[in-house]
């Protein structure tokens, strides 16, 4: 039996005309987009000002009375916790998922708008709920982001009490926002499709986020399982992962249980979490180098072949985390080889991308910087983690900055250098307006020398022996005293980063209103979230018929066209098919 | 394997087929989205159920997990109580098919009394679930007793809130049918109700036996997984 999708009925439900309708209660996947990315940038910003706080202890220790121990700790956690599930996870899938999946395949709107309000209500409620801790009792949990059991829930940890009741109720309610809006994902990339757009035709950055979905789907029910867990531990006293013990001179009621096993669940929903974050990432810079390197993506299969195997091979490599928590050395080479195994799928992107790059007309716009920005972040975090995969390397650098070092690059920094390509990327879009390209430049400048600033000096502080966790350093006699002036610095130069992403909201909130008026498609691209009858897209997206695709989505520089690229909506014509085709000499 | 057929095309190569005039699309079809993300649900919900039971086999090799049965003092050495528990959410299931099959065949009356009887049987399930509690509480299985105590009520626990979520479904597609008044438009989401209906019977299944079992069989199957 046939129906017609709501969005595809023009009633009343999809023609909002109030204020509420249409911007509070809204079932538009677009403003369902721009609800989570403001709300995940807002708390995005909050961990951002906590890491400052954490790196003025770190740099001018004793300096600094309101920065207790408790509150270092404090800052730690939720600067960790907020930036990979309520900032990356949500901006990249809830925010970029939403905005970019009905625009790219050509539909009107997700497959289930309803759920997808829902989706976003509930996620806004778990941020709610993440940040009431900060005023609750004894202040938010000071666990660490990876909250492991016993000391999570002990007295003497900050938080113990009220902290830690709140951060697992906020992650299971950001889970039960996560699976609405994912199923939501999956099966409107599946279901939805206008005509033409076969999978593979699908630009990479909707094969990313596709992926990513997936993964989170089957990962996030981990964290949920020992979150619920944790729960009952610490409400109602039972023993999944609380070992018997005596804590502060007192044997508590606890038995015999496995903190390991939290780690092995934590940990098998935390690695997948990366590549939630990473596969995103990969397919909307792919998507952003192709169109400002005016050249199809290289080995477009092989792209999407690597987004898949990565995918897989994210859930058979958890344990890598847990190295130093001990394990059967054949577990240790298994978790090991794996890692290393990841390796080359990754690599292949990379050289992908760099190949995209060569000989291709390249326009260093802003979005295009910040891709090749993350070219750079990238390698140079995912090389580190070669190192760290390996058990020998990982046991001495593991409790060091060298680890802090490594994931920031690789999931911290590089994601983030994606998210604003792809921000200066799509503002056109999603705005109407251009921003302007001198703060854009200087944002850019100040992020990724920045960072470099930053995140360099720490890998050596790593080989120092420098203990990452510590509030103070103490009189450590293997640490040299310079350690504390590259400290200094360190803290400096994120202070200066931090300071300047102010540029980057100055800038998308003044071009609102001033920046110059950008038209259609401004920068010539193909795919089809460039080709709606208004920009920005209006309700329903496409006017009265749904787009026709012909082509895939990378089709730049084409020989003998009208322009140097052809839109997927546009017909193969005659001459294409037989003589110079550009895609011939690939085969 | 036409996964990997659609992964081996060369999307680059124009496909003359796809040129060529073919009816204007009209958008997706709701029915094949709702079965879709009903299957993806349920992987989700079967993840979170396998995740639960591989912790129940990992923490029942610690030395003070006490298995529920085996033991003539343990609860479910004689597990009529949950037989008949299981014999409602069966009835249940049923009816929900009963119901479904009316649907089909455009008969109210028997869509009605399927759905009235399937909704009646779940929540019978669910308070003989909530009567399971008290009595185990009532012979001293508290739920931080035992581990093999906290994981029957979390399990418990986890598969009835499913079902509530599946009744507050129901109930919906229930109100939107008796407003549209339309009886054709109920057979699709009747049918995922009823799929859903089916699996969480599989899924307590699957927890009634484990909860069950002797501590020998708990101890193979942990063996089986490495613990």
């Amino acid at each position: 039996m046939q129906h017609v999708a709501i969005a595809d009925q023009i009633d009343e439900m999809h023609d909002p005309q109030s204020f509420v309708t249409k911007y509070i209660w809204s079932q538009d996947h677009k403003v369902i987009a721009i609800q989570y990315s403001l709300t995940a940038i807002f708390v995005g910003l909050v961990a951002l000002v906590l890491s400052g706080l954490m790196r003025l202890q770190l740099g001018f220790p004793d300096t600094f009375d309101f920065i207790d121990p408790t509150a270092y700790l404090q800052f730690v956690t939720m600067h960790g916790m907020i930036m990979v599930i309520y900032l990356l996870t949500a901006l990249l899938l809830g925010g970029f998922g939403n905005y970019m999946i009905p625009l790219m395949i050509g539909a009107r709107d997700m497959v289930f708008p309803y759920l997808n309000m829902l989706s976003y209500w509930m996620y806004l409620l778990s941020v709610l709920v993440l940040l009431s801790s900060f005023f609750a009792p004894g202040g938010p949990t000071g666990a660490g982001w990876t909250l492991y059991p016993p000391q999570a829930i002990l007295q003497g940890t900050p938080g113990y009490d009220w902290g830690i009741i709140l951060m697992l109720a906020s992650l299971a309610i950001f889970i039960i926002a996560f699976t609405m809006g994912g199923l939501n994902y999956v099966t409107t990339v599946l279901q939805a499709r206008t005509h033409g757009m076969t999978l593979m035709r699908m630009p990479l950055t909707i094969w990313g986020i596709f992926t990513a979905t997936i993964l989170g789907l089957l990962a996030f029910p981990a964290l949920l399982v020992s979150a619920i867990m944790m729960m009952l531990d610490k409400v109602l006293g039972t023993s999944f992962f609380m070992p018997a013990l005596v804590s502060l001179g007192e044997s508590l009621d606890y038995t015999g249980g496995s903190p390991v096993l939290f780690q092995h669940l934590f940990w098998f929903f935390g690695h997948p979490e990366v590549y939630i974050v990473a596969l995103p990432a990969f397919g909307m810079v792919s998507d952003v180098l192709a169109t400002h390197a005016r050249k199809n993506i290289f080995g477009y299969r092989m792209m999407v072949w690597a987004i898949v195997a990565i995918g897989g091979l994210s859930f058979i490599v958890w344990a890598h985390h847990m190295y130093v928590s001990g394990m059967h050395p054949a577990f240790g080479f298994f978790f090991a080889t794996t890692t290393l195994i990841i390796a080359i799928p990754t690599a292949i992107k990379v050289y992908n991308w760099v190949l995209t790059l060569w000989q291709g007309n390249i326009h260093l716009t802003v979005p295009m910087l910040f891709a090749i920005g993350f070219i750079f972040t990238f390698t140079h975090g995912g090389l580190t983690g070669l190192f760290l995969g390996n058990v020998v390397i990982d046991l001495p650098l593991s409790d060091t900055y060298f680890v802090v070092a490594h994931f920031h690059m690789v999931m911290g920094v590089s994601p983030v250098m994606v998210l604003f390509a792809a921000i200066y990327h799509w503002y056109p879009l999603i705005s109407g307006r251009m921003f302007n390209v001198t703060l854009g430049k200087a944002h850019f400048w100040f992020t990724f020398l920045g960072t470099y600033a930053i995140y360099l000096p720490m890998h050596y502080l790593g080989f120092l022996g420098v203990p990452r966790r510590y509030f103070a350093m103490g009189s450590t006699d293997f640490i040299p005293e310079s350690a504390q002036s590259l400290n200094a610095s360190i803290t400096i130069s994120a202070l200066i980063v931090g300071v300047s992403q102010l540029l980057f909201l100055y800038n998308i909130f003044w071009s609102l209103r001033h920046g110059k008026q950008a038209g259609h498609n401004p920068w010539g691209a193909t795919s089809l979230e460039w080709q709606t009858p208004d920009v920005p897209p209006h309700h329903g997206n496409w006017g009265a018929e749904l787009p026709r695709v012909y082509r895939w989505a990378y089709d730049y520089s084409v020989p003998g066209a009208e322009h140097d690229f052809i839109p997927q909506n546009h017909p193969v014509t005659d001459t294409e098919g037989t003589a110079g085709d550009h895609g011939e000499s690939e085969k | 394997m036409k996964a990997l057929k659609i992964l081996r095309s060369k999307p680059w190569l124009h496909d003359s087929e796809v040129a060529v005039a073919a009816p204007q699309y009209a958008g997706p079809d709701t029915a094949a989205a709702g079965r879709i993300a009903l299957r993806f649900f349920l992987l989700v919900v079967s993840v979170l159920f396998f995740l639960f039971i591989i912790t129940f086999l990992s923490r029942s090799q610690y030395p003070d997990f006490e298995a529920l049965a085996g033991a003539p003092w343990q609860p479910f050495t004689d597990p009529s109580r949950l037989w008949f528990n299981t014999g409602l959410l069966a009835f249940s299931s049923l009816a929900m098919q009963l119901g479904l099959a009316g649907a089909h065949r455009g008969k109210l009356n028997i869509v009605v009394a399927g759905i009235s009887a399937a909704a009646f049987f779940a929540v019978m399930f669910l308070v003989a679930q909530l009567d399971l509690w008290l009595h185990l509480q009532s012979m001293g299985f508290y739920v931080g007793g035992n581990p093999a105590n906290s994981y029957f009520y979390l399990l418990t626990a986890v598969h009835g809130l499913h079902l509530m979520g599946g009744l507050m479904v129901l109930s919906n597609v229930v109100f939107r049918v008796w407003y549209d008044d339309e009886l054709s438009s109920l057979s699709s989401p009747l049918q995922l109700c009823t799929t859903y209906w089916h699996f969480l019977l599989v899924i307590w299944l699957v927890v009634f036996a484990l909860l069950t079992s002797r501590p020998e069989t708990i101890n193979a199957l942990a063996a089986m997984c490495g613990f």
